[in-house]
Formats: structure tokens, C-alpha cells, sequence
């Protein structure tokens, strides 16, 4: 998205999404987190605006936003499907249920569908490990997953 | 009279249910016209029976789990509101033997209160510790601590009290108290379960913290993975300003302690001291070189202690019932009780908070054996970073020493089961590729090590010449343990050389089916 593509509106709302937070001691996070929150991503056209208001340059910012797996550069699919794939998930059978997930999205983890329904992403454990195996789809948790579960989820996702 | 129904609104409740299961009861109470309320607690920590709802009854609190959406209506037709008989019914859960066996010291209301409530919290002992630490002097609190023999719960074990002492004695213009609530280990879930069930427990130990070394600003570092532990400190943060238990005088005692809570962003090596207060900074989660240490140039370059939520939580009950009664249970230098978290392939997974000193065989039956009902072959101790014990090394008791001896490290207390159809190669080709993917990249043979580690794997996995590859592991462990600035990269060694030393069949060494190509 060129820096023209941004419309006004957006224009607006980015700045403030921005002053909400520029105030506070270390607000670049909280800034690129609220920005996301709002616009689904943190867009490479929104990277100067945010530097300028922060007096940081243009790397640090790109810097900060590529270091944290949270951050997204692009828009996700219209839901997102988190499967935890750390230890004690996997000791319930994770491999497993991940692969089933890319199988029957045909879609390769971490990766957007081809028609955009979902995105579909690892996590590295939720806290869930005594109810393992673990998963977030959007903003729901959902544990003690099998692969009835999972085809209910993804049968949800794909509705 | 009105009925008063406890459903935990914990995340591993939430995840087995728990929100639709409170609907359901809230519709069929209102439906019947009953007088009620439903509270939101936190969970006891028995999280195989989640939802674990409870009635309140004139014989005390009758727990039934786990509930599903469909068993509610079976359970108002048997009359669960007085407590009778179901097949779900668990009894009084202060008599279930999971619980009845710990020593809940910082626990002791999690799952008990209603966690909003600053009133509840207050009504089970809560705020004593503050109050008794408002009467002291700065150096009898830190005494006090430092008596306790309280040692870092977040997984390096260093001792509280000297942390506070060095944080009290250097001069600043400003102090910070950070709480580390980044709990990115596997395995693990206490900060999340204190967090969500009693988190004033945390606020009111880190004001005391706050008094102890001078500070007037405290920082709660959550991982974003933990929404719903996110939103109870948020509440719980507004509640004590409005209880006057933070903000520019302290319950009237002239002192200022306020605290804002910060995000995380999905970085596993923000857990790490100094990357995390990068992260506060608003930069990259890079590690920073000691010295200096945080104690000495923190937060912004001011003095700052940085403590796990475990640490601070425990602060409370020490200072309302003295070190001495913290002190007392344990072994060796691992003084009080440890908040033993049962994670993976077990039949009773949850919470298990108990002095240290049992043994890793003891734990594994506290936890009932397998969830699969195979026989456990492997246990891995301590989150990622943490080694692989085989069955043959179960007698190892839980104290930080000892596990220093047996090649591993309890770190923050997570035990994570495996059974006889785990391969241990593909856990340890999984240690590189965790540390390749978490590497704040910032030494070569962490972020090029770790790489090269799964390459190795992958061939050792495809039968490639297993001994050569063993050999390189062996060397590249070397390299990554001599070569890392932090733990990330410096103990990835111990799950990968543990499975390795532990389980060598799975390493093409002896194995029939590596023989036969
Ligand atoms: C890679 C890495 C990740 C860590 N993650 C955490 C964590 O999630 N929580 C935590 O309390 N400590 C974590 N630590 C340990 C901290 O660096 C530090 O020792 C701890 O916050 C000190 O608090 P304590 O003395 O109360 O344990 C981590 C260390 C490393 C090297
Ligand atoms: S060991 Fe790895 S994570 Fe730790 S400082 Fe070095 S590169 Fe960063
Ligand atoms: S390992 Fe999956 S939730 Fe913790």
C-alpha cells in the first residue's frame, strides 16, 4: 500500500491510535499494538508516520516491528487459528493435529489460506499445558483438543 | 437466601468451557427465579476436573467437575444446589487429596476468592503482609526477606532478599519494581493461574517491594499470550487505586506505589531480565551484557528489581506471618514451597504447590501417571531449556541443588510428561528449532548454532551417518553452552544432550532399526 493509498480517515485514525500512547515511557510497543489492534496490521506506509511522532528513525521502528512475532506487515485471513505447538502439547499428540490443520486447510503453517478465510499460525504454548493440546481461534481458547475438536474449528472456520 | 455459584473464569477453565457452562447455570437460576449470583474465581489448580463448578451450601462449598453445558441441566434435576449426590460431584475441595496434600502458601486464595474483589481479598487474610510492612523500617524489611530464604521463582534461583538489598542501596533519582509475567516456558502456568485467581496477591507484594528499596513506579510485564490473565490485572490494577492500595498515598501511610501494566508481543526472550527491559523501552528484546546488573542501571538506567510473579507473590504471606513460617518448610537451600506446575501427558494435571523436596517419582503420582495410560518413559523439568529425565533418575528430589546435580534445572517449577510413544530425536531436533526461532540474535553460536543444530538433526533423524552426527551435537552444544550470552542459547544443551545421554536409541545408537538399513 503506497503512502497515497492511505485515506484520510486512515490518516486519522493512525494518528490517533498514535497520541493515545506517545506520551508514555517506551510507547513504541504500545503504539504498534494499539495500531494493529485497529488496523488488523501495522502496514509499511504507517512506519514513517509512527517514526516522525517518536523521533526514531525509520530503522528503528522497522527494527522493533520485525523482531516481535506478534507484529503483522500484512492483513491475516479473516480468522486466525492458533495451534500451540510447544512440549507439553506436543506430549498430547500436537504434531499430529498440525498437520491435520494444514491438511485439511491446505494451507502450510504459518500461512494464509489461498481464499483468505484463515490464517493459520504456531504458538509456543498458552499456558494451557495441563489441558493440552492447546489453540486459539481468535481470540477464543479452546483446549483438550482432539481431532474431532479440530475438525469442529476448522468446520467453524470454513462455515 | 440467595445461591451463590463459583464457575472459574481461569484461561484452562475458560478453555474446557467454562464461559458457556456459567451461561447455562445463569439462564436455569434465572429460569427457577432463584436469588443468585455467579462469581468468576479463579481455579483451584485441579484442572483435569475444569469446569470445577461450586455451590456454596450450608456444609460449605460442594465442587462438581468436570461440567459440561449438557450436564447442567441433569445437575439441578439431582438438586446440586444443595449439594446432593451426583456422578460429578467432587465434595468439599478442600478434601480432595490433590489439594488436602499441598502446603498453599501463595495459593491459598487462588480458586477460593472472587478475584475482582478487593473486599474478598481483604476477608481472606489478604493485605496483612502491607500493613506489617508499613510498621518496619526499610532495613528490617529487607532482614525480613532476605530471613525467609525466598529464592527467585522465575528459574535461576537467585535469593530475593539480596536483589532488594542492592536495589535499596544504590542511589537514583527514580526506582523501579518490574514484575516478570512473561511465563513463556512450556509446561508452565502459575503466574497465569495467580494472575487470574488473586491478583492482588501480586500488587500487594510488589508495594511492598516498592517500600523495601524506594521505588515509586512498578512495571507488570504479561505475555500476550494471556488475555484473560491481561484483563484481571487490568481490573485488579484500577481496584486498588480506587482502595487506595496504589497511587500517591499508600492505605495513608504518606508513600507512593503505582504500577502500569506492559504487554508483550510474542518474544520468547523477553522473558530474560534485561530483554525484557528493552522490550519496556520500546526497542528490540535484545539481551543486554552484565554488568551492569538491573539492581545497578535497570529500567531507563535507574535501579531496578526484577522479580518473577512467584517471587513477589510470596512476599505477602512472609511479612504477615514472618520468615520464619516461610522458612521452615524445605530442604537444604531451597527454603518454602514451590508452586509445582503438572503439565502433558498426565492424568491430574494442574497446580501443586508444596515445600520442596519431593522427589520427581512422587510428583509424576501426585499427577496421576499418563492421561494415555502408557507408562511414562520421559519428563522433561524446568520449560524448554530444562533437561529430559528418564524414569531410572525419578528419585531426584525437587530443590534447585539437586537438579544442578542430576544436568538440570527446575527453572520455573513446569513438569512435563511424556509417554513410551515420545522420540526423543524429534524433541531434540525441536530444542534447536525453539532457540533458532527464538534467538534474539545478538550472539553467533545461539542464532547460527541453533540452525545448524536442527540441519544436524534432520540427518541424524533421516539415518545419515548417526554417529558423526551425535559427535557434531556434542560440539555444538559445547560452543552454544561457552559461547552464549544468556540461557537461551547457552542451556538449549541440556534437553538436546539429556535426550541424547538418556535416551541414546533414539539416537541411532543401538537401535535395531538404525542396524537393519
Ligand atoms: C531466555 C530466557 C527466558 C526467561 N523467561 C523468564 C520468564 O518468562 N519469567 C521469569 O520470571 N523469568 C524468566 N527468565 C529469567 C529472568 O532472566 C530472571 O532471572 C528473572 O526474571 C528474575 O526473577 P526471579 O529472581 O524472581 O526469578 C528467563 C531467562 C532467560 C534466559
Ligand atoms: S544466547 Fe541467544 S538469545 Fe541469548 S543473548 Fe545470545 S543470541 Fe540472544
Ligand atoms: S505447551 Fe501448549 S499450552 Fe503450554
Amino acid at each position: 500500500m503506497p503512502a497515497e493509498g492511505m485515506t484520510e480517515l486512515d490518516r486519522e485514525k493512525l494518528s490517533q491510535l498514535i497520541e493515545a500512547h506517545a506520551d508514555r515511557p517506551g510507547a513504541l510497543l504500545p503504539i504498534l499494538q494499539a495500531v494493529q489492534a485497529g488496523f488488523g496490521h501495522v502496514a509499511d506506509t504507517f512506519v514513517p508516520v509512527i517514526a516522525e511522532r517518536l523521533n526514531l528513525s525509520r530503522a528503528e521502528v522497522h527494527g522493533v516491528l520485525t523482531f516481535y512475532h506478534d507484529f503483522r506487515r500484512q492483513p491475516a485471513g479473516r480468522r486466525v487459528l492458533k495451534l500451540c505447538r510447544a512440549e507439553a502439547c506436543q506430549a498430547m499428540g500436537a504434531v499430529d493435529l498440525l498437520a491435520q490443520a494444514e491438511h485439511r486447510l491446505a494451507t502450510a503453517m504459518p500461512g494464509t489460506r489461498a481464499d483468505g478465510a484463515v490464517t493459520l499460525e504456531p504458538v509456543y504454548c498458552l499456558g494451557l499445558c495441563s489441558v493440552a493440546p492447546a489453540a486459539m481461534l481468535d481470540g477464543r481458547l479452546v483446549g483438550r483438543l482432539d481431532a474431532g475438536r479440530l475438525d469442529a474449528l476448522i468446520d467453524e472456520v470454513l462455515a | 437466601m440467595t445461591v451463590t455459584v463459583y464457575v472459574p473464569g481461569d484461561a484452562a477453565a475458560v478453555a474446557c468451557d467454562a464461559d458457556a457452562v456459567a451461561r447455562a447455570i445463569e439462564a436455569a437460576l434465572a429460569a427457577r427465579g432463584e436469588d443468585f449470583v455467579i462469581i468468576r474465581n479463579g481455579s483451584r489448580g485441579l484442572h483435569w476436573l475444569e469446569p470445577l463448578v461450586e455451590v456454596v451450601t450450608d456444609t460449605g462449598r460442594i465442587a462438581y467437575g468436570p461440567v459440561a453445558v449438557e450436564d447442567v441441566a441433569d445437575l439441578f434435576a439431582c438438586g446440586f444446589l444443595a449439594g446432593a449426590d451426583h456422578r460429578l460431584r467432587v465434595g468439599r475441595p478442600e478434601d480432595h487429596p490433590f489439594l488436602a496434600g499441598q502446603t498453599r502458601l501463595t495459593f491459598a486464595r487462588c480458586g477460593v476468592i472472587d478475584p475482582a474483589s478487593l473486599d474478598a481479598y481483604r476477608a481472606h487474610g489478604g493485605g496483612r503482609g502491607l500493613e506489617k510492612a508499613l510498621t518496619m523500617t526499610a532495613a528490617d524489611r529487607i532482614e525480613t526477606v532476605k530471613n525467609s530464604g525466598l529464592r527467585g521463582l522465575g528459574g535461576a534461583g537467585f535469593p530475593v532478599g539480596v536483589k532488594w538489598e542492592t536495589v535499596a542501596r544504590t542511589e537514583g533519582p527514580r526506582k523501579y519494581v518490574v514484575c516478570n509475567a512473561d511465563e513463556g516456558d512450556s509446561g508452565t502456568f502459575a503466574d497465569r493461574m495467580l494472575m487470574e485467581g488473586d491478583p492482588f496477591c501480586l500488587i500487594e507484594g510488589m508495594a511492598i517491594c516498592g517500600l523495601t528499596v524506594g521505588a515509586t513506579q512498578g512495571y507488570i510485564y504479561v505475555r500476550s499470550e494471556y488475555p484473560h490473565a491481561i484483563a484481571a490485572m487490568a481490573r485488579a490494577i484500577e481496584a486498588a487505586r480506587a482502595g487506595r492500595w496504589l497511587g500517591a498515598d499508600l492505605l495513608s501511610s504518606g508513600l507512593a506505589f503505582d504500577i502500569e501494566l506492559r504487554v508483550g508481543a510474542g518474544a520468547y526472550v523477553c522473558g530474560e531480565e534485561t530483554a525484557l527491559l528493552e522490550s519496556i523501552e520500546g526497542r528490540r528484546g535484545q539481551v543486554r551484557a552484565k554488568p551492569p546488573l538491573p539492581a545497578h542501571k535497570g529500567l531507563f538506567g535507574m535501579p531496578t528489581v526484577i522479580n518473577n510473579v512467584l517471587s513477589l507473590a510470596a512476599v505477602p504471606f512472609i511479612f504477615a506471618e514472618g520468615p520464619k513460617s516461610f522458612r521452615d518448610f524445605g530442604v537444604g537451600r531451597s527454603r518454602g514451597t514451590m508452586p509445582i506446575q503438572l503439565a502433558g501427558n498426565v492424568k491430574h494435571g494442574g497446580l501443586y504447590e508444596t515445600p520442596f523436596g519431593l522427589t520427581l517419582g512422587e510428583l509424576i503420582l501426585i499427577a496421576g501417571g499418563t492421561a494415555s495410560g502408557r507408562p511414562v518413559r520421559a519428563v522433561q523439568v524446568g520449560g524448554p531449556l530444562g533437561a529430559y529425565f528418564p524414569p531410572r533418575l525419578f528419585d531426584t528430589p525437587f530443590d534447585y541443588e539437586a537438579f544442578m546435580a542430576a544436568g538440570g534445572l527446575i527453572g520455573h517449577g513446569g513438569i512435563t510428561v511424556f509417554d513410551d510413544s515420545v522420540d526423543m530425536a524429534r524433541m531434540a531436533r525441536f530444542a534447536f528449532e525453539f532457540c533458532a526461532i527464538e534467538s534474539c540474535g545478538k550472539c553467533t553460536p545461539c542464532r547460527i548454532g541453533a540452525v545448524r543444530g536442527v540441519e544436524t538433526m534432520d540427518r541424524l533423524i533421516a539415518g545419515d551417518r548417526p554417529a558423526e552426527q551425535r559427535a557434531l551435537i556434542a560440539d555444538l552444544s559445547e560452543t552454544m553452552k561457552f559461547g552464549s550470552l544468556c540461557a537461551l542459547g547457552g542451556f538449549t544443551p541440556f534437553p538436546v544432550m539429556s535426550a541424547i545421554t538418556h535416551f541414546p536409541e533414539d539416537f541411532g545408537a543401538d537401535h535395531p532399526a538404525a542396524a537393519a538399513e
